[in-house]
């Protein structure tokens, strides 16, 4: 029975499992919170895993596939599925979890359940982001996986937790309520909520035009594109590692995954007639960001701008309307979950030994810390996008598909290998080579047995999808095809 | 599986499992199980791609996928070998140069706490080169060629406490990779117009294109193929250090000497060259890519050798004479004579892995001084490594019957008869490079192994001159006026004579079956009608004899000769002629003593420049326009407009009675009015 419901077990074993965290109370069952915590991030990762094994890469519809009525008078469903381009961001999710989990175990001493509930309950609704096909379903996700973000830097963060919090906030809800009136738009002409009744509807341009903005409203904000970008440094910087790791490797997604979803399949013909303009976004993000993350001095803000920078790549992908593109950018989608992850636990684990980000803190940490040191130096090459790692595939794709498109989107998009190996390897220059900057270095312990287990993990998957990234675009395969068949016909009155 | 393929597989798997195994527990194993793995790997390595060079030439080729890396829409990107005899032939270079210097860093890096980690680089980067030759795709090609530049990265950073080291593979990382941006450009217009990756499909339709015209600009209409051409030989440039990309080469002298003279002599900076013969049959096909190669490989081939007159550091000489080396190199693909570029890189490839070996030699017994001007009668203390130096360096300025002579001789010629716009100009900078090459060599050669000892009569201060080796204080630098230096042990004595050999001999062996046989027939395509150097050049070759013979009466070898007796009589006879020259000519002293600004350039306009508009987007961009301006900016809008309205909220019965009479009495007139 239970193998009809793969997505409901995805989404609610790790809410149930947080739940249950949540009953051991104070902090002083922090060891059984904890073990409760990893017991349910790995059930929640087992469950995901036959989402891998039984997908029929033939297939481009959706799989998996179940629901029922929920609200009848308004027709809306519990209706669960995934396509090639969900289930690998699911597993990523349910993967990272266990990571973040894994993280937080010695290092959040206060508020321990509270900690790994809100990580598992966020787990479980963001599946749901990426699971639910009626719209109603979707917007609840949306908006309550936002809840456990907002404790999680509010009462975990750093100094200026409250500052970023409401930054935070502000953006998001913002563009999230005008999505919500474009499905209430979509709503009063199908009499449905199920995303795929909006697939067929057809809107004359000037009203699709409205609904991708209002999309791109919610979306880009998340992603985030530039200009709406301004709250993720904000954000990172003070969040606790967890957060900023499940804000860097999964969030951002969601917002490239809602264009994906929604935006462009509902107003196909606005996506193309916008293209050119969600291009430049891109493109801006990739150099322009490039160029910002150059000269910070905050680890965590550059690894923040640093994200914004690839996730250009992403959108870039997504606008230029070929199979290159596109894939090359869902590659670079679960690429950057690994490595800005990997990335922002190497932050943390300097700032849990040094309690600062600052670069100019650090130096000649080799010395002191080397395996941690190789570590950080696979990862930081990872963000540069070196061949034989995760990082290069996805860039490579798009970079790729970019000239089929255009010869200087190309170009500008390529400027990334000179100003990502730029911003990178310079910060791993100053704050791992060179002599021991100062007496606080020169006491680093190197990693533990857990953080080398954390850090290994990321890396074997980082080196693993770079040598051999066939399996994930196998999955993404012939959803990809379907989806560019789909945005290639016109949605137009009298066109269909 | 067939018996071959396995072969195949192994040759870069067996270096690649030894630096993952060293890599990995090298710090837990004792320290002699570093040089063991590793050897025994590359040596394997090297056995078999001895036993596949042969079967190439019993003319067995292969080209076959080993996995599909991944599919996206119709194309495929697959890993895959293509063993023909240019990669059979580098292959065996590579092997056997990295089986000498694995055997060298035993007596070189002996002391070195970093051991196990130098040796776990070097396999890595022999698999990262092998896996750059033996690719059949460019999507594998790059893989290999970024490859290799991170284990440069990783070992010109090997000191890393060093900041000179740290400083220098950051440099060379990122120079590299303005060449790998313009190279993956390249890939992409290749894969755009010609629909593959694959080397054999694209060199088969390429042809079809060769009228083709493109607008990178709008309103300026480009042959495709120069673009692609021209576009790869960007990446050329970063990875085989041309102008204006080479200024990474001589900081990289900070690494260990061992890899200078594998990687940044021998192997990966002729990468650049090797990947321009490997694509023959698209450069072929472009008249103004080939002349713009050219043009840039005679820059390079005259003016870096400049450079090596006026250095001091014995590493860095070598240095300037491999940015030389690879601009003749490069003159030779601008000539349509890939073939002579290839015979030059494996004759390049013994001799400066000797000459640089053996400047590591020199070095150990100077106790880590590298300034040349410290040394001097080092002859009577370290034998061995003078011979071989001798006949690396003979080797080098083109002495007829040995290695370099041929492949020199026949780069020059080539540049002669070429018909290539630029030809006349290339010419000139490889001819008189000749004499340019022989100078400076010989200047280090004789003050290094001739002459007085002048570390007897130096300071007790060892300030000047760069060491080679980590900063240790229990670690003495230098030698004192009454230290005696020693030969090196037989493992570094070893591989400079087992390279000595080679590059005695090899061009005399070789120059028939590669220039003029059919060893690369199949393999580099060549438009005869067009571009007839090789042509001509066989028309003059009667045997490598009698090329031998009849050098002694040319031009080429009267320079080199020059250039020898020039500096033996400057440096040997009266050396306070350089001096006076360097005094009266002051200003080109400064322009060679600056690198004629490329550096001072780069940090100021590239890097400076790049800052300072990173920090302003973020200041003013960021900061200043969408913080402040719009997400704050609204906040305090907002804030702005309720503290006004706020004030309408006064609490006082009164202030709310009059705007209700004030409320009712307009509504009655709006209404009434109506």
């Amino acid at each position: 029975m239970l193998d009809n419901h793969i997505l409901s077990l995805s989404i609610w074993v790790p809410i149930l499992a947080g739940i249950l965290v949540l009953f051991t109370g104070s902090d002083k069952n922090a060891t059984l919170a904890r073990w409760i915590a990893l017991a349910g991030s790995v059930a929640g990762f087992l469950v995901t895993l036959p989402l891998y094994t039984r997908f029929d890469r033939a297939d481009g519809d959706f799989q998996f596939q179940e629901g029922f009525d929920w609200i009848p008078s308004f027709n809306i469903h519990y209706h669960l599925g995934a396509d090639g381009i969900a289930v690998p961001l699911i597993l990523l999710t349910s993967f990272i979890t266990v990571i973040v989990v894994l993280a937080g175990w010695e290092v959040i001493q206060k508020r321990v359940a509270q900690y790994m509930a809100a990580f598992l309950i966020m787990s479980g609704l963001m599946i749901g982001v990426f699971t639910a096909l009626d719209a109603v379903l979707f917007y609840v996700f949306w908006e309550a996986m936002l809840i456990p973000m907002f404790l999680v830097i509010g009462v975990w963060g750093g100094p200026n937790r409250v500052y970023a919090t409401i930054k935070f906030f502000l953006y998001t809800l913002l563009g999230s309520l005008l999505m919500l009136v474009a499905f209430i738009y979509l709503f009063h002409h199908t009499h449905s909520f199920e995303i795929v009744d909006y697939y067929m509807l057809p809107i004359p341009m000037e009203v699709q035009i409205l609904i991708f903005m209002a999309f791109f409203m919610a979306f880009a904000v998340k992603i985030p594109m530039w200009p709406v970008h301004t709250w993720l440094p904000d954000a990172h910087v003070e969040a606790p590692t967890g957060g900023s790791v499940v804000l860097a490797a999964i969030m951002l997604k969601l917002g490239a995954y809602g264009f994906l979803r929604f935006a462009m399949p509902i107003a196909p013909d606005a996506a193309h007639y916008l293209s050119g303009f969600m291009i430049t976004l891109s493109l801006i993000a990739v150099v322009y960001i490039a160029l910002v993350a150059l000269v910070q001095q905050d680890m965590k803000k550059l690894i923040a701008y640093s994200s914004i920078s690839h996730m250009g790549f992403v959108t870039l992908g997504m606008f230029i309307f070929n199979p290159l593109g596109m894939e090359g950018g869902i590659v670079q989608m679960i690429s950057h979950g690994f490595v800005s992850g990997a990335l922002f636990l190497c932050v943390g684990v300097l700032y849990d030994r040094m309690h600062s980000r600052q670069i100019a803190d650090y130096g000649g940490v080799v010395n002191t810390m080397p395996t941690f040191a190789a570590f950080a130096v696979l990862f930081a090459m990872a963000n540069a996008g070196l061949p034989g790692t995760s990082g290069f595939v996805g860039e490579f794709m798009v970079i790729l598909g970019a000239l089929q498109q255009d010869f200087w989107y190309a170009f500008l998009a390529a400027t990334t290998l000179i100003f990502g190996a730029a911003y990178t390897l310079w910060m791993v220059k100053r704050v791992f080579y060179g002599d021991i900057g100062n007496a606080h270095v020169a006491a680093l312990k190197d990693v533990n047995r857990r953080e080398f287990l954390i850090l290994a993990i990321l890396a074997a998957m980082t080196l693993g999808f770079g040598l051999y990234p066939a399996p994930l675009t196998e999955i993404t395969h012939a959803t990809v095809t379907q989806l560019l068949s789909h945005l290639a016909q016109s949605k137009l009155p009298g066109t269909i | 599986m067939t018996y071959m393929q396995k072969i195949y597989l192994l040759i870069p798997l067996l270096p690649l499992l030894a630096a993952v195994v060293v890599g990995l527990f090298g710090r837990k194993l004792p320290r002699f199980t570093a040089h063991l793995f590793t050897i025994t790997g590359v040596g394997a390595s090297f056995a078999l791609s001895v036993l596949v060079f042969q079967d190439v030439l019993a003319g067995h080729i292969y080209n076959g996928a080993v996995y599909t890396w991944l599919t996206s829409g119709h194309t495929s990107f697959e890993v895959g070998f293509l063993i023909d005899p240019l990669s059979a032939m580098m292959m065996v270079v590579v092997t056997f140069v990295s089986l000498m210097v694995h055997i060298y860093t035993i007596g070189y890096m002996h002391e070195d706490p970093g051991y196990s980690r130098f040796f776990s680089y070097i396999s890595l980067f022999t698999f990262s080169m092998l896996m750059l030759v033996m690719s059949n795709n460019f999507m594998q090609l790059f893989f290999g060629w970024e490859a290799v530049g991170l284990v440069s990265y990783l070992l010109i950073g090997f000191w890393y406490t060093r900041p000179t080291a740290i400083y220098a593979n950051l440099k060379a990382f990122l120079v590299n990779r303005v060449g790998d941006f313009g190279f993956l450009l390249g890939i992409g217009m290749v894969l755009f117009f010609f629909g593959s990756l694959d080397y054999q499909a694209v060199f088969s339709v390429a042809p079809q294109f060769a009228d083709m015209n493109v607008e990178i600009v709008p309103g300026h209409s480009w042959s495709l193929l120069t673009v692609v051409c021209l576009l790869l030989f960007v990446g050329a440039m970063g990875k085989s250090a041309q102008v204006p990309l080479h200024v990474w080469l001589p900081d990289s002298m900070e690494g260990p000497t061992p890899i200078s003279a594998l990687i940044h002599a021998a192997t990966m900076v002729t990468a650049g060259i090797f990947m321009v013969a490997r694509m023959s049959p698209l450069y072929e096909l472009s008249t103004t890519a080939l002349s713009t190669v050219m043009v840039i490989g005679a820059i390079t081939a005259l003016f870096m050798g400049f450079l090596g007159i006026i250095q001091n550091d014995i590493k860095r000489v070598v240095a300037y004479s491999t940015l030389s080396q690879l601009g003749y190199m490069t003159v030779a693909l601008g000539a349509s004579a890939y073939s002579v570029a290839i015979f030059h890189l494996m004759t390049h490839a013994f001799f400066k892995a000797l000459l640089f070996l053996a400047a590591g030699s020199v070095i150990m017994g100077m106790h880590h001084d590298q300034d040349i001007r410290n040394m001097g009668g080092l002859r009577k203390y370290m034998p061995i490594t003078w011979l071989t130096s001798l006949i690396g360096s003979l080797a080098l300025i083109g002495t007829p019957f040995l290695s370099g002579f041929y492949s020199k001789d026949s780069i020059i010629e080539a540049a002669q008869m070429s018909h290539i716009p630029g030809s006349g100009f290339a010419y000139f900078a490889v001819l008189a490079g000749v004499f340019v090459t022989a100078f400076y060599s010989f200047r280090m050669y004789f003050l290094v192994f001739h002459g007085k000892s002048r570390w007897m009569e130096a300071k007790d201060d060892h300030g000047h001159g760069h060491d080679d080796h980590d900063h240790d204080d229990a670690h003495h630098h230098g030698l004192g006026p009454h230290d005696k230096p020693h030969e090196s042990p037989w493992v570094v004595t070893l591989p400079l004579i087992a390279l000595a050999i080679p590059s005695l001999v090899i061009g005399y062996l070789a120059i028939e079956p590669m220039l003029f046989g059919h060893f690369f027939s199949n393999v580099i395509f060549v438009d005869a009608e067009a571009h007839p150097t090789m042509h001509e050049l066989a028309h003059h070759f009667h045997g490598a004899a009698a090329m031998g013979l009849h050098a002694f009466t040319s031009l080429p070898f009267l320079l080199a000769a020059s250039g020898v007796a020039l500096s033996w009589f400057f440096y040997m006879k009266r050396p306070d002629i350089p001096a006076a020259i360097r005094q009266r000519f002051e200003l080109v002293y400064r322009i060679l003593d600056n690198k004629y600004g490329f550096d001072a350039f780069n940090e100021k306009f590239f890097a400076g420049g790049s800052r300072l508009i990173g920090s302003k987007l973020w200041q003013i961009g960021d900061v200043t326009i969408i913080d402040g301006l719009f997400v704050n900016g609204t906040a305090r809008l907002i804030g702005r407009v309720s503290a006004i309205i706020r004030h309408l909220q006064s609490g006082l019965i009164y202030h709310y009675a009059f705007a209700m009479i004030i409320g009712v009495f307009v509504l009655l007139t709006f209404f009434m009015k109506k």
